[in-house]
């Protein structure tokens, strides 16, 4: 029994060692990958071009705009009042002109020059020196929704902790409120680079496409080949066959997965806080699974294209849509909701985020450990039951 | 006691009737022939045999055991070849046989004298180290007979071994198959080669899932007995068969190569110099006539038109 599995791992072995395009897929495609989505998925907005109307010219309200040009998100680069002198912390070469209002403002956001602009009404200087509430506005251009929204939390948070300096000197009595205040509306927190929120997510998301397609794809291949039959023509049971075909997968795709993890901490800074062994654990629960999966979609398949695109389907669109990697669940209408309790990437997401960026135990989430158990262990019954039928 | 016995076997798919209450047996070390057409159920019989199909009524007992009771144990007991030659084609020879030993549950010191045994068989020593792929036809399927016999079972079945093989590889695979009988072993094995038939001790003709006829060559043979056979060698062969068809002493003719056969209606006599003014007078240069002994394939061709007739009328 033993003896027949390890005969039939070792040819797998063989066989991927040996097929170059199968092994380039599964170590190298992965890292590729990260590189690209690494990349590309970034939804921090840096240099953004800022506009200012500074009506106040108060000591205050350059403190505010330098804020903004410290910040790191801003780049300055108009300021719209022509008598206003130059911030002292700007970097000078960022002041490209200075021209006057209002239909400036206009000109320069349809020409894409300042994505921002920030107006500072007169009088801000003294309200805050008196303890009075003020409020600055900050003009967005909308034409990207999601860039504004971002914008918009960057400015926010700046103006806030620009407030709270101002707190103590304020009135004991007073409600307490910030005294320089904007719509408080954090979609995110700027202070949170998004590639240590969405790494983990694509960790995930390739370690689940490679297994569950190269397994698929290697149980399908021996049934277009008639090596299935063959095999099938010898005393050995679907078990050994199902077991000798899945490990070399398994230690392949946790290979792959290591270094994926590996070229996230080089490459985006991805920090590791939390337990190797753990992460080793969690990470093979949520393996298991997927290989369970892509067996399943083999006992299903009779050709390799079919295969692929089930694989993917099945694979590919929970992993990217409904594990809350980009899109948070929270946010997601009732029914789909539901339907995320299936996706296992789901709960791999949450240990894996916790482990690697919070750096926490296995009580954190125990639930979601569960949870990776209780769903390899029903898709590899399902798979062995429909394998063993096709079987005999 | 027969190595394989076969009572009333039965498969159905739905509605399709693949065999049909098929009833033979096969001796130990014998080699056995299926004779069939695509589709008329060569290879549904032999999986069900391999214990790879359950039989939908019927029995059959493989060494001994039930095939429908413990198919296992018949795949333990058994080897199987089947058409496409079912080797990991990424795989080196030694690999594929260690493969196999490995599934088949050999130990070591068995595997490595097997392994021996299986590269003079097919006479793959030197190339241990070559890809499946890489081997010609004939060798391909001399390694994918000896991985099926790895565990030295004393019953094999072959599903058309010699298809998309050289003819002379399909000789030399024929003359292993011969080796294997001499040793005891009981060999079923299909084809539609019908000149490889004549090597196996018994054939039968399956037909439309229905077993058409049984027993030797020679046995099988006599369905001609009290007819004569002519073969004709003429320069035009379709306007010959046309020619002789229209006479009232030729029963029905066919096309083997060049040559034309004609079967003379029983008492017909002698009608070869008939046959022969006949054509000439038509204008056709006649090389030779001659009675000759019946082929296999005037056998098949004859009993599956009785067949076909049978059901017919």
């Amino acid at each position: 029994m033993i003896r027949k599995t390890i005969a039939v791992a070792r040819k797998e072995f063989r066989q991927i060692w040996r097929d170059t395009r199968t092994l380039m897929t599964l170590l190298f495609v992965p890292a590729f990958f990260l590189l690209l989505y690494g990349y590309a998925l970034n939804f921090d907005i840096r240099h953004v071009g800022l506009g200012v109307d500074d009506r106040d010219r108060s000591t205050e309200s350059r403190a505010l705009v330098a804020a903004f040009v410290n910040s790191g998100y801003f780049d300055l680069v108009a300021s719209i009042d022509t008598t206003i002198s130059q911030p002292e912390t700007a970097p000078t070469s960022a002041i490209r002109r200075a021209l006057s209002p209002p239909q400036t403002i206009e000109r320069l956001m349809d020409r894409n020059e300042v994505r921002a602009v920030l107006v500072i009404p007169n009088g801000l200087g003294g309200a805050l020196r008196t303890g009075r509430p003020a409020t600055v506005q900050v003009l967005l251009n909308g034409d990207n929704a999601n860039t504004a929204t971002t914008v918009m939390g960057y400015a926010t948070t700046i103006v806030r902790s620009e407030s709270a300096r101002y707190l103590p000197a304020a009135a004991p009595g007073s409600s307490g409120a910030p005294l320089v205040s904007a719509e408080p509306r954090v979609w995110y927190n700027p202070a949170l680079r998004s590639t240590l929120f969405l790494v983990p997510g694509l960790i995930a998301y390739i370690a689940m496409i490679t297994a569950v397609v190269s397994t698929a794809l290697s149980i399908v291949r021996e049934k277009e080949r008639g090596t299935m039959e063959q095999v099938r023509m010898a005393p050995l049971d679907a078990a050994s066959f199902v077991a000798g075909k899945t490990i070399p997968y398994f230690v392949v795709s946790l290979l792959s997965a290591f270094g994926i993890i590996a070229v996230a901490m080089v490459l985006f800074g991805m920090p590791m806080r939390g337990s190797w062994l753990l992460l080793l654990l969690a990470m093979s629960l949520f393996l298991v699974g997927a290989l369970g999966l892509g067996l399943l979609i083999s006992s299903v398949a009779e050709t390799q294209q079919v295969a692929f695109q089930a694989a993917l389907l099945i694979s590919f669109l929970p992993t990217l849509m409904l594990s809350g990697f980009i899109f948070p669940i929270a946010s997601m209408p009732r029914f789909l909701q539901i339907v995320t309790y299936a996706v296992p990437a789901r709960y791999f997401l949450i240990a894996l985020r916790g482990i690697v960026l919070k750096g926490a135990g296995a009580q954190a989430f125990g639930g979601e450990l569960l949870a990776l158990t209780v769903f390899a262990g029903v898709v590899m019954t399902l798979a062995s039951i429909r394998l063993r039928r096709q079987w005999a | 006691m027969s190595a394989i016995t076969v009572r009333e076997l039965t498969k159905r798919f739905g509605a399709f009737v693949a065999v049909d209450r098929v009833s033979f047996e096969v001796a130990a070390g014998e080699v056995f022939g299926f004779l069939g057409s695509n589709g008329a159920g060569k290879s549904t019989t032999i999986r069900m045999l391999c214990g790879l199909l359950k039989p939908t009524s019927g029995t059959a007992t493989v060494g001994g055991i039930d095939v429908g009771r413990d198919p296992e144990g018949v795949k333990r007991r058994i080897g199987y070849m089947s058409q496409r030659f079912s080797l990991y084609e990424r795989l080196t020879v030694d690999e594929n046989i260690r493969f196999f030993g490995g599934i088949y549950g050999l130990d070591r010191a068995r595997l490595a004298a097997r392994r021996e045994f299986v590269l003079d068989m097919a006479g793959l020593r030197g190339r241990e180290r070559t890809l499946a792929a890489d081997l010609a036809g004939g060798w391909r399927q001399r390694l994918a007979l000896g991985c099926a016999i790895l565990h030295e079972p004393r019953i094999v079945f072959l599903d058309e071994p010699t298809g998309g093989v050289d003819p002379l590889s399909r000789r030399e695979f024929w003359s292993l198959i011969d080796q294997l009988s001499a040793s005891g072993v009981t060999v079923l094995v299909t084809t539609h080669y019908l000149d490889e038939a004549e090597h196996c001790h018994r054939v039968a003709i399956i037909h439309g899932g229905q077993l058409a006829a049984i027993g030797t060559t020679d046995e099988l043979k006599r369905v001609f007995d009290g007819r004569t056979i002519v073969e004709v060698q003429s320069a035009n062969p379709v306007e010959t068969m046309r020619l002789l068809d229209a006479l009232p002493e030729i029963e029905k003719t066919s096309v083997f190569g060049t040559s034309v056969h004609a079967v003379l209606r029983g008492g017909a006599g002698d009608a070869t110099p008939l046959v022969r003014r006949r054509l000439e007078a038509a204008g056709i240069a006649v090389a030779s006539t001659a009675i000759v002994q019946p082929s296999l394939e005037d056998v098949f061709l004859e009993v599956i038109e009785q067949r076909e007739k049978a059901t017919a009328g």
